[in-house]
């Protein structure tokens, strides 16, 4: 890093290692997913009326025009090509995250707990821009926004095996409600992804220096941001 | 590649021209480009890159495929009336085929390659089922099919069951193949009648084979060769990019 005004002050490692190469890999994945699932999702829409089609240049599978003249079909075949390779890049390194944050303790320091109080005490305090942050420290509504995400890449994946595989984890996708079920809650968690993601980098556009330090996964310990909190 | 294409219907010039090209600009990663202003400059071994993950993908899937494991089956009530359509063409250019005259070529590693008639097709055991056929891109219908277990007839032809392909042509020009274990499943089919008639052009005349296991375009209509191999056969859908063994 090139110094700065805030290099003399202290410095903190906030983001292990393992935690920023997940947190890349996992944006990686998350990207390829959701690129290739809207060009898959093209080919049948589930709410035609809201969203009838994504726009293919905003979807990851190849040249679609070309795709359509040569073949007839809007690009599908590249698209799951993706989908199936970047579950892969998705299910492995969030296997490892997990594993390691519950090793580690990450997880249980970092976000627990979930008080409702809390969460509506930081909302408010968050909309009226008059929650502080605090390096290294989660507050409720990162928190519960963390956790969130981590819920729903979870039923994403659960979701996806049960329309990968309705048969062999037939019990799965029962369980699911079917394989139809199965999509509508695999596009719901792509939905809520995405929405978390918009609010995610909104956070750290409000916040500039987080990026720096998923990076680097040192923060400077600057006194305005020093929090008294655990 | 590695994949052999099938000398099929189409010449294999046109099919390396469409692959050529496929590969050159097919994967151009528009999105990607555009979104980052990086130059992605070898798109060849990107795209071969996702085939090898395909063909891993494979391997993956024959090891998780339990050939005892059967496909749910629906009540006469959960049956999609009308059943829809889909080829790669419409369904009014669906080749209309004389089942007096049509047989079932037979080739490769099979003792009795004398080719079938319908009538001989018919006049084998056959069983009903209510499955859920599951298109690629995300629509699904419950059909009622009844035929011939395809695990019987190679049977009867006295098949090479440890070979690892069936390949089967069509008389649209489609392609494709299935692997030896989904070929012996016991839902696997070859479909005569649908819901209870005499199989419609529009799903296949005069025999489709029908597999509950895998998504739809690995359910060929209009069959008009079948042949046991170990090498890989391929497919229409599969040639142009679809995991070959998309089994679910």
């Amino acid at each position: 890093m090139t110094a700065s005004s805030t290099s003399s002050a202290p410095r903190i490692r906030v983001n292990p290692l393992v935690a920023r190469l997940c947190h890349w890999v996992n944006a990686l994945a998350i990207f390829i997913m959701v690129g290739s699932g809207w060009r898959i999702y093209n080919s049948d829409p589930i709410v035609p009326g809201l969203i009838p089609y994504f726009n293919h240049h905003y979807t990851l599978g190849g040249d679609f025009e070309l795709s359509f003249k040569l073949h007839g079909e809007p690009g599908l075949a590249g698209a799951t090509l993706w989908h199936f390779a970047g579950m892969w890049l998705l299910v492995i390194n969030f296997l490892v995250y997990v594993a390691y944050g519950l090793v580690s303790g990450r997880f249980r320091r970092k976000l627990l707990p979930l008080r409702p109080r809390e969460i509506l005490r930081d909302f408010v305090a968050a909309l009226s821009f008059r929650l502080p942050h605090e390096v290294g420290v989660y507050n409720a509504v990162q928190r519960l926004l963390y956790v969130g995400v981590l819920g729903l890449i979870t039923f994403a994946i659960l979701s996806g095996l049960a329309i990968w595989k309705p048969v062999q984890l037939k019990e799965l996708t029962w369980l699911l409600g079917g394989f139809q079920s199965a999509r509508v809650i695999h596009f719901l968690c792509m939905v809520g992804v995405v929405l978390f993601v918009i609010v995610h980098l909104a956070l750290v556009a409000l916040v500039p220096r987080t990026l720096a330090t998923m990076v680097t996964g040192n923060a400077h310990v600057h006194p305005l941001t020093t929090g008294s909190r655990p | 590649m590695t994949r052999r294409l099938a000398p099929l219907e189409r010449t294999s010039a046109v099919v390396n021209l469409e692959r050529r090209l496929f590969l050159r600009r097919g994967l151009s990663l528009g999105a990607l480009t555009l979104l980052t202003g990086c130059d992605v400059t070898n798109k060849d071994a990107v795209y071969q890159t996702l085939l090898a993950m395909s063909r891993w993908n494979d391997r993956v899937q024959a090891w998780l495929f339990n050939p005892n494991r059967l496909a749910p089956t629906y009540p006469e009530s959960a049956l999609s009336r009308p059943f829809r359509f889909n080829a790669f063409y419409e369904a009014d250019k669906a080749p209309v085929i004389d089942g007096d005259s049509w047989r079932l070529e037979l080739s490769g590693l099979i003792d009795s390659k004398q080719p079938w008639t319908l009538r001989q097709l018919n006049a084998l055991p056959q069983e009903t089922q209510i499955t859920k056929h599951i298109c690629i891109e995300g629509w699904s219908v419950i059909g009622k099919y009844t035929g011939v277990p395809l695990r019987s007839f190679l049977q009867r032809i006295g098949a090479d069951t440890t070979a690892r392909y069936v390949g089967l042509k069509c008389a649209d020009g489609y392609y494709s193949s299935l692997d030896m274990p989904t070929a012996l499943h016991p839902q696997t089919q070859l479909t005569v009648r649908f819901d209870d008639e005499t199989l419609p052009t529009r799903y296949g005349y005069p025999v489709r084979v029908r597999v509950p296991t895998k998504l739809g375009f690995k359910s060929p209509k209009h069959i008009v060769a079948l042949y046991v191999t170990n090498d890989d056969p391929g497919g229409f859908w599969e040639a142009r990019g679809y995991n070959w063994f998309s089994g679910l």
